[in-house]
Order: C-alpha cells, then structure tokens, then sequence
C-alpha cells in the first residue's frame, strides 16, 4: 500500500496549492498520509501521531531546501527521524558478573526459547563457558525443547524437571555454574501476558533473587497496537536493559519497534531472523526504518 | 442524554478505538464511510443509536452467524469418514495449543479423535503434541523428529479411519508465508490426505496471534492461496490485544472465525461470539 509512499506524497502535494512547496497547509494533509503510512506498519495510533507532529516541524523548519520533490524529501526527513528514534549508540549486552546472568522474558510465543539458543550459540562463539536454565515449567515440552537447542549448539542445559518454582530452579543454575565453571548463564522463562499478575510477580521474583546483568524482553515483530502496552508492563515490573525483535526474516513491517521504543526507551539489542540457530543479527536503526516505510 | 452530532470529533475518537485494537486504516475507514452514510440520513443520532450502528456495522464485516451455534464444538456428517482438520499459521501463533484444547472439547464430546503430529522440524514439536494428547487422552500418530510431515498427516489420516475416528486434527509446523518451500510443503501435506480421503481436509484452520497487527492480513492471503484456508481461530485473546484485523480478514476473504484462544489451559477455547467481540474492541476504551 506504501511501497510508494514518495510517489503519494508528491501526488498529495500536486493537488494542493502551492505545489512544490512545503507549506503550513500541504504538510499537514501530507503528514496524515504519513501517519497512515505508519499506523499501516503497526505503528502505535499516539506514537504515530507525535512521530508525525515532529516531522511537521521539522519539514517546515526546511522549507528552503526543497527541491525536486517534496515527497522525496517528507520520506527523508521521515526516515531520518524514524531511525533517531530508534536509534542512538549500538548498545552490547552487558557480561558483568561471575558467573554474568541474562534473564530472557516475554509473551506467549514471542520466540524467548528459540533466542535463547542462539544467543548461547553466540556467546559460546566469543569462547565462553555458557549454561543454558530452563524455567519454563508450564508450557508442555517446554524444557525438552530448551534440550534440543542446548544439544544443536552445543551448550548444557540446566533442567529440574520436578521442580516448578524457577526462583529455586534458577539460584540453583546460577550454584551449578559456579561449580562448574560456566561464565554466562542464560535463563530461559515461560511465555506470559502482562496482565496476569501470578506470572508477573513470578518474573519479577526470579529478577529480584538472580540479579541479571541483562534482562531481554523478546518480542514477535508482527505485534500491533498491544505491543506499547506490553512493553510499558514489563519494563515496569522488570525494568529489562534491551529488546530482542523476532521473526524478522517475514514481511512484516515491524511498527512495534518504535512504539516500544518510544513508550520504554530501551534499546532494541538483537533481532532474530529465523529459527535456525545461526539466525541471529544485531540491529540497524536505519535498515528497520526503511522496512517500516517500506522502501 | 441527548443527541450527539456525528461529528469530526466522534468520528476522530471512532479512528483511534478501531485502529488503536489492530482493524488498521483501510478497514477503519470502511467502517467510518458506512456510519457516516447512515448517520447522514438523521445528522443527530443519540449516543446509544450510534453505538448501536457502530456495532451492526462492524459485525457485519464478519463472515458467519451472528449467534454462535451451540453445536459449533460438534463435528459435520462427513459419511462414516473421520473430519479431517489440518491447521496451520505463522510461528507461535498458538497452533498446537489449539488443537490440544480442541480435542479436548470434542473428546468431552465423546468423540472419537485423532491427532496427527506433522510438525516434525521444531525442537519437541512432537513431543509437545503428545503431552497434549495424553493430557486429554487422545491418541498422537507420529513418526518422530525430521521426518516427512505428509506421511505423517496420510498416517494419521489413514489410522483415523482404520480406528473409525469421528474427527482426525493435523498439527502443521509454523511457518512464515514468505518462505516458499515451505508454503509449497503445505499444499503437498493436503494433496497426499487427499489422495485417502479426496474432500478432505474438510476444514483448514488458520491460527492467528490475536496480538499481531497489519501482517495478519498478507498471513490469511499468503495461507489461503496456498491451502484454501476455510476457518480462523483467533488466539491469546485473553490479554490487552484486540485482534480487530480479523475484521477486515474475514471481510476480505470471506472466512469465519470459529474459535478464539483465551488461555494456555485445556478449556481456554470459545466458540467466537461476534456480538461479544464487537463489544471488546470498545472495551475499557475513553
Ligand atoms: N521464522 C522465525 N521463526 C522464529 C523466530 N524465532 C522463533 N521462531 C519460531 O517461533 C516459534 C515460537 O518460538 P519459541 O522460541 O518457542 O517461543 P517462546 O517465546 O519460547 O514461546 P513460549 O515459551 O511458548 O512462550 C517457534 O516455531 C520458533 O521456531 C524467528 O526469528 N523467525
Ligand atoms: N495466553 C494465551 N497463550 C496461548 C494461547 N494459545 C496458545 N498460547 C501459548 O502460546 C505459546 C505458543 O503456542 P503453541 O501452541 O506452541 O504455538 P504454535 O503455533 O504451535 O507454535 P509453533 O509450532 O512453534 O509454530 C505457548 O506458550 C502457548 O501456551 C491463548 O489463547 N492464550
Ligand atoms: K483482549
Ligand atoms: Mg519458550
Ligand atoms: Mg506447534
């Protein structure tokens, strides 16, 4: 619907007056077809709205450098926004610690197990000592599956499968890690929704008992609208460090990436682009913007 | 109260509720056009008529009966065969989930089900079948990890009828509609339950995550082309998300929503409701 968002821009302005030029009046019916373009891409409705309000401003702030095609130009400018906000120093993931604990969180499905892999695979590539945790003690195979990744890439997994409190399940791992020599622990953690308080309380729990030098809030790049509200949940109870985008290898826009950042201010870490174990790719503000524009 | 007019301010509000619950702008706009016109007719309507059109409208836009069948959990006269749903979607969408607590509905129904593991390439897809079928206690044809998924679903479907199964339920690997080979595989699995029951799958049920957004739509065009997809079961309904794009889904494609997921237990799946889930899209909305 917006692969041209250029070319409707610019047909916008040619059947406004003034055409060519950026003006009081044809910005604002322009920057509605931005604002569609972006609620389009999943952008949050109120995210969608102030992102758009600020490239107004900025767009008459430049009236002078128009030249071609205004349309060209509301897109640039429009990019160049979207990837500040998404933007900003690239940020690690911090290994503080000994051993250094990273706590995984998310929704129902997000992709937390899958992550989880690979992020071990990863992290055993830098030649250190990883111990993968399985608390997800409810979805059924839950830990078989952690099981079957920890094997694929090469990586132990630390299972209690008698146990169902993972604040136990957790101190635990974290005990047999220093016994063991393992460097970096990664937990993983069952799927849960922001409402359901027991769940909420659990992960804030297993937080508090663990003390993660990072805590990764996974989400499925296909969320809409729900993804602010989700965010703003977790991070409220969690306060996590950074976001991990899955499922980024389909064609979904991925508007959530910057209602989420613009709701929790928290950087986007690592994207997933498959589920094989070697999908794992750090993140470009800029790629993501033109993927939401649909450039 | 009085009359409201339907103004830009109304109508302003009326964006933000439906957009705001994932129906996206076209779709959105639509619904607007068509208030606007009815509203056009009498410029004062009251808040409650408007409400009340609001919500005729809308649930216009979705396929099906507006009363939910208090049988919808029974199974169609197929003549003696077993009903063959095969269901499939993205990645984590909720399949498997679904199908566990939909043979659980029908085997409280005292049907006889069957259940047919052919996601043979997630890490313990199969194994998570199986705990769902012995949670409801069910049997789960499987032929383990990494094996071909159309002779498991010609499995299933062949031991469903050799056990004379009222309704045999294949689980599909998730899969992103972009990947090809994969869509391609789809349409294969159906062809091969074909070639043992040729009107089969009698139902091929798409899962959609009720939290996704605009994807949504491209999942049911992409799916549909490549399996005929002939219901949508509408998930993890049981947090904030809306799944309003199921509205212009099933609008555009002509598809009913049959089920919606309201949870990760057995009993967590609701025959969809139109008139109810109308209502929750203006739910908690200022
Ligand atoms: N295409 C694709 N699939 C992915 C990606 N990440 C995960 N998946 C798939 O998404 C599905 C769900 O992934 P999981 O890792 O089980 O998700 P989870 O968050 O652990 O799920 P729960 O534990 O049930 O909450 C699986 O089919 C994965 O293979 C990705 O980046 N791309
Ligand atoms: N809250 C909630 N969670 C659900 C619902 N349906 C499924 N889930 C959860 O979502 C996650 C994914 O469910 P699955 O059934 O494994 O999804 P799937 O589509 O089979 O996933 P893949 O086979 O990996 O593509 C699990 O943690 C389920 O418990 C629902 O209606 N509500
Ligand atoms: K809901
Ligand atoms: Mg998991
Ligand atoms: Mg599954």
């Amino acid at each position: 619907m917006f692969d041209n968002l250029s070319q409707k821009l610019d047909k916008a302005f040619k059947t406004l007056k003034g055409q060519g030029r950026i003006t009081e009046i044809n910005v604002a019916t322009t920057a509605k077809e931005i604002r569609k373009a972006l609620i389009d891409a999943d952008v949050n409705y109120k995210v969608a709205k102030s992102v758009t309000d600020d490239i107004k401003e900025i767009a008459l702030g430049r009236e002078v450098l128009i030249s071609v095609s205004p349309g060209q130009l509301l897109v640039k400018i429009t990019h160049e926004e979207l990837t500040k906000l998404m933007g900003g120093e690239k940020q690690e993931i911090s290994l503080k610690g000994d051993p250094s604990v990273i706590l995984i969180a998310g929704l129902q499905g997000s992709g937390k197990t899958t992550f989880s892999g690979k992020l071990a695979a990863y992290i055993k590539k830098q030649n250190r000592n990883v111990l993968l945790v399985a608390c997800d003690v409810y979805r059924p195979a839950a830990i078989d599956q952690l099981k079957v990744l920890g094997e694929q890439v090469g990586v132990e997994v630390y299972t209690e499968p008698d146990n169902k409190k993972p604040v136990e399940i957790s101190k635990n791992a974290i005990e047999y890690a220093k016994k063991n020599n393992k460097k970096v622990v990664i937990i993983d953690t069952a799927g849960r929704l922001a409402i359901d308080e027991q769940m909420m309380n659990e992960i804030a729990e297993v937080k508090k008992a663990i003390q993660p030098s990072e805590t990764l809030f996974v989400v499925d790049s296909m969320t809409g609208q729900d993804a602010v509200n989700t965010a703003k949940a977790f991070n409220d109870r969690i306060n996590f460090d950074g976001v991990v985008l899955t499922k980024l290898d389909g064609d979904t826009r991925g508007g959530a990436a910057i209602s989420i950042r613009a709701v929790v201010e928290k950087p986007i870490k690592f994207i997933s682009t498959g589920e094989k174990m070697d999908a794992l790719d750090v993140f470009y503000p800029e790629r993501m913007a033109s993927r939401i524009l649909g450039m | 109260l009085g009359k409201t007019q339907v103004d830009d301010e109304v109508l302003d509000n009326l964006e933000e509720v439906l957009v705001t619950s994932d129906v996206g702008i076209e779709t959105t706009l639509k619904i607007i056009g068509r208030i606007q016109d009815r509203a056009s007719k009498d410029k004062y309507v009251s808040t409650s008529e408007l409400n009340t059109i609001l919500k005729e409208e809308i649930a216009a836009l979705l396929v099906g009966d507006t009363v939910p069948d208090s049988k919808e959990f029974e199974i169609p006269e197929t003549g003696g065969l077993p009903y063959v749903i095969m269901v499939v979607g993205v990645n984590g969408v909720g399949k498997t989930t679904t199908i566990g607590k939909l043979a659980s509905h029908y085997h409280k129904n005292g049907k006889k089900v069957v259940l047919g593991a052919a996601d043979t390439f997630r890490a313990a897809a199969v194994e998570q079948l199986e705990l769902w079928g012995k949670r409801v206690g069910v049997p789960v044809i499987s032929h383990g990890m990494n094996t071909d998924p159309a002779a498991v679903a010609f499995d299933a479907v062949k031991q469903a009828v050799d056990m004379k199964a009222d309704v045999v339920i294949i689980d599909t690997a998730g899969r992103l509609h972009t990947k090809v080979n994969l869509m391609n595989e789809l349409s294969k699995i159906k062809r091969v339950i074909q070639k043992f029951i040729p009107e089969a799958p009698h139902d091929v049920m798409l899962v959609l995550d009720g939290s996704t957004g605009q994807n949504a739509v491209i999942q049911a065009r992409e799916f549909t082309k490549a399996t005929e997809v002939t219901s949508l079961a509408i998930t993890k309904l049981d947090g904030t998300a809306k799944g309003g794009v199921v509205i212009g889904i099933s609008d555009q494609f002509q598809i009913p929503v049959r089920y919606i997921g309201v949870g990760e237990k057995m009993e967590d799946l609701q025959v969809f409701n139109k008139h109810e889930f109308v209502d929750s899209l203006f739910e908690n909305a200022n």
